[in-house]
């Protein structure tokens, strides 16, 4: 989770224009951020697309090779691989985060006793680090000293990290558990902003819970669950620590995700040119995946959800 | 604490993996920081691994050397080891790396060597006969590119054994193995038990490679595997490979290696546990295991509960049991870009503090075989005398100590490699095709 979706950061027309002579100066105060994101982001993204179109091992020197890194990649089966499990990653984590967390997300924003409590337990996970989370997990899972074998329980002691499905569906549990209570978090803030009066009314009409649930909640929500996905999308894109430490890729490649594949093309194989290509790639594809969920939110993400209510 | 490929061994050598990940931060330990560049006026500079056991004989080394040398003393830094591969690397590129450079030979070495950044040392060895005469002969192969030494092997040895547990071999009845055939003929009588025949970490991969290095050296010699250093075309298709390979996969399909081996990591040390707790018969892993069982495992070490032996022949293999393949030593080599004085000082520190009598004593105390010759006089009185001078004469004595593979070859090609032995593990490469896939990298 480290990148802001697009939706997020999209000023919208009515504080962009407000004409005059006032507004000019305003663009000044967006030269810091702007300086930054350049030295910092555009800088070596750029960087990183000039190198896709070099050779270079790390230590010599830094050869052109126009397109040699370009192909080598494209033509390597392994990418395809690596593009298949990362999708797979992010599409099942996103069936298994969405729906948890918008029935966390209602189910916590609720006034009870007892919730705050509750709120509080489900939101430890996400106060630990990946690389943490990875070695616990691990740990408890090891086939032969994990708790599986320790308590008894045969389920538990499986080959979980050895096999390529388990070892994907254990990935896509301890994504999911990590990160349902940071959705579950936004979904509860978004759920409390539903104005109380439309339940009221709701009410009057002789709606049910679910029925509540259906027509007010989830439209409602509609905005947040863009926002939402599009962070669980760019999330499971830039998935490393948690593989690495886990599966290191393995077994085999089953569950070597594109910034994995890049991590190990580039650093441990030395092949930097071909490792760039692939962070070009993962950009790309980052970038296509969140337009695409603007569209499908109906690009206005940044305005009122009551609107026409 | 994700060490992998070269850095491994050295982490596990050291058998002080533990919880030392958050000083991934170059932490700058003994005397003043280095200048870049390496020593500018006219004192070298030397960057090696932090953490012990290797980095108190270090110190003392450098601390003997500068408290003889006051005018030319020697800056030291000390790295965590993941960062210290990095961090070389970049300096080197950047042209402010230091004097000496501390590495694992080989691959590595050769890239060092055709970017141009490491100094010839073939005729100052030529010069310093003593010198080299006091090292294992067998050290300077990976020291070696294209029939010219780039760097000078120092520290230790660590030949890869077969470690047996003696407790369970006796509650089975049954003999270490004598022979390729003796294994495959134990993994059943073990497995009936519910005992693995042998513990393995395979997700780190370069475990799994051990066997496929013993066995066709076992099998065919060195001289297979020297083909494929010296890239020369489809080398892999030998019909040795082949046989080495189906070797494998037999020993994996009779259940040879322990449940779940593909989630077991050596990082984690749990390969070990599984042999030092029984429930795994044998193992085959480096020399710096001894430490880390002897460390870990309780009184496994101390009541003589722990067996090694070197890889068992094959029947009808060329190759020499004697032959050992691991880390036949640590290597300092010369910056090219380092001043003249520097690369004076560094010849300095080579031919005095690296063979003097005092060297070989700490990395004794630390429960590693020095490199150095005659070393084994002082075994007597080391709480680990018995196993230290097995690996040593196992390194004397061995024909030729080959490199571990992924270490002698370049990165790009050990990736492959890797890649391709975690696969055949995984039964997603058929041998052929495993054969196929590396013929492809040679010369990489």
């Amino acid at each position: 989770m480290t990148t802001l979706a697009p939706p997020a950061v999209r000023v919208s027309k009515s504080t962009a224009a407000p004409g005059g002579g006032r507004g000019g100066s305003l663009i000044w105060f967006t030269v810091p951020a702007l300086l930054i994101f350049t030295a910092f982001g555009i800088v070596p993204l750029l960087g990183v697309l000039a190198l896709s179109f070099t050779t270079w091992d790390n230590i010599g020197p830094i050869q052109p090779s126009g397109l040699d890194s370009w192909t080598a990649a494209l033509r390597d089966p392994d990418l395809l691989n690596s593009l298949w499990v990362t999708f797979l990653i992010m599409g099942l984590s996103w069936l298994v985060q969405t729906p948890m967390s918008v029935l966390l997300g209602v189910f916590l924003a609720a006034h009870f006793r007892y919730r705050g409590l509750l709120a509080v337990l489900y939101f430890v996970p996400l106060l630990l680090s990946s690389s943490a989370i990875a070695i616990t997990y691990k740990a408890l899972l090891d086939p032969n000293f994990g708790a599986g074998a320790q308590l008894g329980v045969p389920f538990l002691n499986q080959d979980w990290l050895g096999d390529p499905v388990l070892a994907v569906g254990l990935l896509v549990f301890i994504v999911s558990w990590q990160y349902i209570p940071f959705h579950t978090l936004i979904y509860q803030g978004a759920v409390r902003a539903i104005p109380q009066s439309m339940y009221e009314a709701s009410l009057i009409d002789g709606a049910g819970r679910i029925r509540q649930f259906f027509s007010i909640t989830l439209p409602q929500l509609r905005y947040t669950i863009v926002t939402s996905s599009t962070l669980m999308v760019v999330g499971s894109l830039t998935l490393f620590d948690l593989i690495w430490v886990l599966t290191a890729g393995g077994p085999g490649r089953a569950t070597e995700a594109l910034a994995v594949a890049m991590y190990k093309t580039g650093f441990q194989a030395n092949l930097m040119g071909p490792a760039s290509a692939i962070a070009v790639i993962l950009v790309l594809v980052g970038l296509t995946l969140s337009q695409i969920l603007r569209r499908l939110g109906g690009g206005r993400g940044d305005e009122s959800q009551q609107e026409g209510v | 604490m994700i060490s992998r490929a070269m850095s491994r061994r050295h982490l596990l050598g050291l058998g002080a993996g533990a919880g030392a990940a958050a000083a991934l931060a170059a932490c700058g330990s003994s005397g003043p920081s280095s200048s870049p560049g390496g020593g500018g006026d006219g004192v070298a500079s030397y960057w090696s691994l932090s953490g012990p056991p290797g980095e108190p004989a270090r110190k003392a080394a450098l601390e003997r050397f500068n408290a003889a040398n006051p005018d030319t003393k020697i800056s030291s830094l000390f790295f965590q080891n993941d960062a210290f591969k990095q961090k070389i690397k970049t300096s080197i590129g950047a042209g402010t790396g230091p004097t000496m450079i501390w590495g694992w030979g080989g691959g590595t070495l050769k890239s060092y060597v055709e970017a141009g950044q490491v100094d010839d040392l073939t005729d100052w060895f030529t010069q310093n006969a003593a010198v080299k005469d006091k090292l294992f002969p067998s050290s300077f192969g990976a020291a070696t590119v294209n029939g010219r030494i780039y760097a000078m092997p120092h520290e230790t040895v660590q030949p890869i054994l077969l470690y047996w547990n003696k407790k369970v071999f006796d509650d089975v009845g049954v003999e270490p193995p004598q022979s390729w055939d003796d294994i495959m003929a134990l993994v059943p009588r073990f497995n009936e038990k519910n005992i693995a025949p042998f513990s393995l970490g395979g997700q780190s991969r370069w475990t799994n490679m051990m066997w496929l290095e013993l066995l066709l050296d076992r099998i065919a010699g060195t001289e297979v595997f020297d083909r494929v250093f010296a890239g020369e075309a489809n080398a892999w298709s030998d019909p040795a490979v082949l046989d080495m390979l189906n070797k494998v996969k037999q020993l994996i399909d009779a259940k040879g290696f322990v449940n779940g081996y593909s989630s077991i990591t050596a990082d984690s040390n749990a390969d070990q546990a599984l042999l030092y707790t029984g429930k795994a018969a044998m193992m085959l892993h480096g020399s710096w295991s001894y430490g880390i069982q002897e460390a870990q495992g309780g009184d496994f070490v101390s009541s003589g509960g722990l067996g090694w032996m070197n890889f068992p022949p094959v029947e009808g293999g060329k190759g020499d049991p004697s032959n050992q393949v691991g880390n036949p030593g640590h290597y300092l080599s010369i910056s090219s870009k380092a001043s003249p004085e520097a690369k004076e000082v560094a010849k300095k520190f080579f031919s005095t503090t690296l063979i003097d009598a005092e060297e070989p004593k700490h990395w004794i105390e630390s429960g590693n075989t020095p490199i150095i010759k005659g070393s084994d006089s002082l075994y007597g009185s080391a709480p680990n005398g018995e196993f230290l001078k097995f690996v040593y004469d196992a390194s004397v004595n061995a024909k030729v100590f080959a490199q571990s593979w992924d270490q002698a070859l370049s990165p790009t090609a050990a990736e492959t490699l890797l890649d391709n032995i975690a696969k055949l593990f995984q039964g997603q490469v058929s041998p052929q095709q495993w054969v196929d896939n590396m013929n492809a990298v040679i010369g990489k």
